[in-house]
């Protein structure tokens, strides 16, 4: 017996100093998913972010992820054991993360980490995040031209900042095109949950709505959009897939040039904290094809999408009320982005009450 | 030919005590393969999973702290389940708990003294007893199936944390995101020891551990649940009331759900979030069997758990399996601890199906 554990003990050693010498080379940069990786949406598109490191850069670094990681303790562990492990460089990708990531940040001060849609930096924690709004305002104008009754769904996650300022994006972009446009919303309470997701689809579209948009990650509410043949909006990752007929844009997030260039200052030894907040124009989101839609209305989008990438748009620019109708912004006024990152009130025509 | 369990006459007593180990080897052994058979190398991969975890001093703290609500769920459980009263609800009592203990930090917040601690304590606790409190009662008073009803309120539990952490307890501070506020220094269930981050609730759960078996062991309350789990009719014979078994099994496994609850709060998250545990309340019904109903037995099985869930982590980085090897390893090894278990108490046989010998027979 004594001789066979010391075989065995003899093997792993020789296994782990094998690993550890090819790795040495290498940069280790890792990533933490709160879901899994081929969830189709806000995971998947990390995933597909963290390959194009690989691609890029895979002759100086090497990248590693843990999946499914519950935010709280465990997320606490995962990320200290991903420190532990040699990584140089660890993004957290989830909003929950974000106490953790600071914690374990203390502990480890010559790892550098980045943290996804956060609003907590330390001299080693950076934040980074997507205007995704940007590409809601183009949604509610598509919304806009293409709803016969003026009154769109919209399937929420969580009343954070990040989903009432999309709400109301898509909200100021519909009613560009028309001032009497109406939206309807469901607080689905969960970012994955396609029953859900699927449920408050069909209780939308029973009440009336005849386009859907989510901010919520599976395709189910895609599916049942082209089950009952109206039209929708795809979230995180292109969902045409979904709805072949249905689709006519989606929001896709495109953080692998974040990542390559945050990877590439890393191994330069410029790495800095920064709270970046990148729109359509840095290509950290981009909208899929404009499909199922008559030429004038993707003119119009394709036009919307130019202007706010040249900077000559911006969705929260005046004259904008607020829901009961005092005055938010003046005439050319834009929003500062500290309103916008706190947003917690609805503008004009939503038809809603913001859980409170 | 079909098979057929047969109870053995007499129970082998070597092989009661051998039988988890041998489920353990058995789910090492088709770990194994199931390693050999994606393609990684055997040894390292169960290296990583049930060895790397505990190499690590960093690592055995995070097993303790994953470990503990574990333990102190399923010892509780163990009473339960030993007087034949089924609360598969700790998972609600646990977030009842640490609601309950919650307040203080939470809404009394400003007040800061020493006494803020163990009060919480004690609040997790009556929080976690009280709402066993409702099959209980249900149980004993209305002769309601308490499997299904401590089963539903576990939905109502996490509903309504879920709506105070939304609502009335959202942190003002917090940018509308659905968590309360973080609690003051007073509120926080301190470390054990300085080399990492064991709270307190791991030695709440081997003093309850310990406790249990004291109980059972030696003293009459102990026989009182023991005889009145195997036969009720013996134990009514003997002056024992069910239904005060029923109030005293559910009260008592519901107290230490919610003790695991607000140490798990106040000891590793340090706020209430609309999520506070990952299925412990589940899992510990697994670790009360996997240890067989007996306390110290359920500290091992907790332990085992917990190194699962960690040495999945391990096993991820280190030779880069999926996440979902380790609910393999857990179906493993709990198909694994039943199937022994039962070759114990009976044997396998072949039965030939006589109909069809006859019918073959006259064929011919």
């Amino acid at each position: 017996m004594k001789k066979l554990l010391l075989a065995l003990a003899t093997t792993t050693a020789v296994l782990g100093f094998a690993s550890v010498a090819s790795a040495q080379e290498k940069a280790k940069i890792c990533f933490v998913y709160v879901g899994s990786k081929t969830d189709g949406g806000w995971t998947q598109a990390h995933d597909i972010g963290r390959q194009q490191v690989e691609k890029e850069l895979g002759d100086k670094v090497e990248t590693q992820f843990l999946e499914n990681v519950p935010e709280g303790p465990d997320a606490e562990r995962a990320i200290e054991r991903l420190a532990r492990s040699g990584c140089g460089l660890i993004f957290t990708t989830s909003f929950g993360f974000m106490d953790a990531t600071i914690k374990i940040a203390q502990k480890f001060p010559d790892v550098k980490f980045e943290h996804a849609t956060g609003y907590k930096t330390a001299p080693n924690v950076a934040t980074y995040n997507s205007r995704f709004y940007e590409g809601r305002y183009i949604q509610g104008q598509i919304a806009a031209k293409m709803s016969q009754k003026g009154v769109a769904g919209y399937i929420a996650s969580f009343p954070i900042p990040e989903v009432v300022m999309g709400i109301n994006s898509f909200v100021i972009g519909a009613r560009s095109v028309n001032p009497e446009f109406k939206i309807k919303v469901v607080w689905a309470n969960t970012w994955f949950d396609p029953g859900k997701e699927a449920d408050a689809a069909k209780a939308l579209i029973d009440q009336g709505v005849d386009i859907l948009t989510q901010h919520t990650d599976t395709t189910a509410p895609m599916q049942v959009a082209a089950e009952r043949g109206i039209k929708a909006f795809g979230q995180a990752s292109d969902m045409i897939a979904a709805g072949p007929q249905t689709q006519l844009t989606a929001i896709v997030d495109t953080w692998g040039a974040y990542y390559v260039k945050r990877t590439q200052a890393f191994l330069d030894g410029k790495w800095e904290t920064t709270s970046s907040w990148d729109g359509l124009k840095d290509g950290i989101l981009t909208m899929a094809p404009y499909t199922n839609m008559p030429d004038d209305v993707k003119a119009m989008a394709e036009a919307t999408e130019a202007k706010i990438k040249s900077g000559e748009l911006k969705p929260f620019t005046g004259p904008l009320n607020k829901q009961d109708g005092t005055a938010w912004l003046k005439e050319g006024e834009s929003s500062d982005d500290a309103t916008l990152l706190g947003m917690n009130f609805y503008v004009e025509g939503v038809d809603d009450k913001l859980p409170q | 030919m079909r098979i057929e369990l047969e109870k053995r006459a007499k129970v082998s007593a070597l092989f009661s005590i051998l039988s988890p180990f041998i489920a353990f080897a058995l789910t090492i052994v088709f770990g194994g393969i199931m390693f050999a058979l994606l393609g990684k190398n055997p040894v390292a991969a169960l290296y990583s999973f049930f060895v790397e975890p505990l190499s690590e001093v960093w690592s055995l703290h995070e097993l303790a702290i994953k470990a503990a609500p574990l333990i102190l769920i399923g010892v509780g459980l163990s009473v339960c389940f030993r007087s034949n009263n089924w609360n598969i609800g700790a998972e609600g009592q646990f977030i009842m708990g640490a609601i309950a203990g919650s307040i203080l930090p939470v809404v009394f917040y400003d007040w800061q003294s020493p006494l803020v601690l163990p009060l919480m304590l004690v609040l997790g606790m009556i929080g976690g007893a009280l709402f066993a409190a409702i099959p209980a009662f249900l149980k004993a008073h209305m002769n309601t199936n308490e499997i299904l009803t401590s089963l539903m309120l576990v939905y109502v539990a996490q509903l309504f944390l879920d709506w105070l952490v939304r609502g009335p307890w959202r942190n003002p501070q917090g940018m509308n995101f659905p968590e309360t506020r973080t609690f003051g220094a007073d509120a926080i269930l301190p470390e054990m020891i300085a080399s990492g981050r064991t709270h307190w609730g791991f030695a709440f759960a081997i003093i309850a551990a310990l406790a249990v078996w004291f109980m059972m062991r030696y003293t009459l309350r102990g026989f009182e649940i023991t005889v009145l789990g195997q036969s009720e009719r013996a134990g009514r014979f003997a002056g024992f009331s069910s239904r005060k078994m029923i109030w005293f099994s559910m009260l008592f496994s519901g107290a230490l759900a919610g003790l695991a609850g607000i140490s798990e709060v106040s000891g590793a998250i340090q706020q209430l979030r609309p999520v506070i545990s990952p299925g412990y309340g589940f899992t510990a019904i697994i670790v009360a069997f996997l240890g067989r109903l007996n306390p110290l037995g359920i500290i091992a099985a907790g332990l085992v758990l917990a190194l699962t869930y960690l040495g999945g982590e391990a096993a991820q980085l280190s030779i880069g399996v999926s996440d979902k090897v380790t609910r393999v390893f857990q179906g493993l090894l709990l198909f694994f601890v039943l199937s022994c278990d039962t070759l114990i108490h009976y044997r396998i046989r072949l039965v030939r199906e006589r109909f069809a010998a006859l019918k073959a027979d006259e064929a011919h």
